[in-house]
């Protein structure tokens, strides 16, 4: 028997298929093409950076254990299996590292129109960056 | 405010954290601006910059790093009486900036001044992109446990608890959110509404 979650994460959705939807998993392939991570010998890697994981409990007969994959990343993981979604956020540990780098943290947004703008546009003048709402 | 920089290498973006650019349109038309005025119905814009009430506003330099971390300002004191915040102090302090008369913060001040994100806001911020995504699939009662959750994740987050409202059928402005600010009245301390940095006082 299997299923389809669809996962969001970094602002996409993608469907995964699943064969138990309250122990997910995902494909090896997927850690490096949807999440950009490989499994080493010395644990879930990206670049030259590894961090440490449990391989027995991640590695399942089904793909890569989803809840330890998301610990192992500080990533926070959250379900609703009714539906067969989850959201997996990002890591207060990579966002505060970016902001506390100073690094103004790029992003691509729609206007009105739809026309794409991004933050990097507007290198080498000063930036006024203003967050508001109608609520 | 921007008309009267644009010769001096200065660009204001603003984004509005709103579920579609209907609300948004009404806000942006009366500023008729000259600027990028941009959309984000999938609260990137928080998630990236720890952005946990708006209006928030952030300085960012000729090479894309943080000169004053996100700080609040009206763009007018209007609404000073209401808010108690002086925007016109950080009016003033950005003209100098802009112009070269006056200096940003130093690095080591910025960071002093930032709050960086903490795992409940993180997680606090999946549950809202959970929930969005269940209100936008018709789920509306199951999108509101999670909406419930992130607020308590993250009960000072105002971008998810007012500004979920609209979407969950409450009105931001009405009863809901008057309990809420009266909360933030009375636990001073654990929940306010608007953080100003210390020096924007």
């Amino acid at each position: 028997m299997s299923a389809t979650l669809t996962l969001l994460h970094d602002g996409r959705a993608d469907e995964i298929p699943v064969v138990n939807l309250s122990r997910p998993t995902i494909a090896e392939g997927a850690l490096e093409s949807m999440l950009g991570w490989e499994l080493q010998p010395e644990g879930l890697c990206r670049g030259t950076m590894c961090v440490p994981v449990d391989q027995e409990a991640l590695v399942r007969e089904d793909g890569l254990d989803l809840r330890i994959l998301a610990d192992a990343l500080q990533r926070p993981l959250v379900t609703d299996e009714g539906h067969a979604v989850a959201a997996l956020g990002a890591s207060h540990h990579d966002r505060g590292d970016v902001l506390a780098s100073l690094e103004a943290p790029d992003f691509t947004l729609p206007d009105l129109e739809g026309n794409l703008h991004s933050l990097s546009d507007h290198r080498g003048k000063k930036v006024l960056l203003v967050a508001y709402a109608s609520w | 405010m921007y008309e009267e920089l644009k010769d001096e290498g200065f660009a204001v973006i603003t984004v509005a954290i709103d579920r579609s650019a209907a609300d948004a349109r009404p806000w942006i038309e009366l500023a008729t601006p000259s600027h990028p005025s941009l959309i984000d119905t999938e609260h990137l814009l928080p998630d990236l910059y720890g952005i946990i009430n708006v209006p928030t506003v952030i300085w960012i330099d000729e090479d894309g790093r943080i000169a004053r971390p996100n700080d609040v300002s009206f763009g007018s004191n209007k609404l000073k009486v209401m808010t108690g915040i002086d925007s016109e102090a950080h009016l003033k302090r950005l003209r100098a900036w802009v112009r070269g008369d006056g200096p940003a913060m130093t690095p080591s001040e910025v960071r002093a001044h930032q709050e960086l994100p903490t795992a409940e806001e993180q997680e606090a911020r999946a549950e809202f992109t959970l929930a969005w995504w269940l209100s936008q699939e018709g789920h509306a009662g199951d999108a509101e446990r999670h909406f419930v959750r992130a607020g308590e994740l993250a009960p000072h987050d105002l971008t998810i608890r007012r500004g979920s409202m609209p979407i969950r059928g409450l009105n931001p402005m009405g009863f809901a959110f008057l309990k809420l600010a009266l909360k933030s009245a009375l636990k001073r301390k654990s929940l306010y509404l608007y953080r100003p940095l210390k020096d924007s006082a």
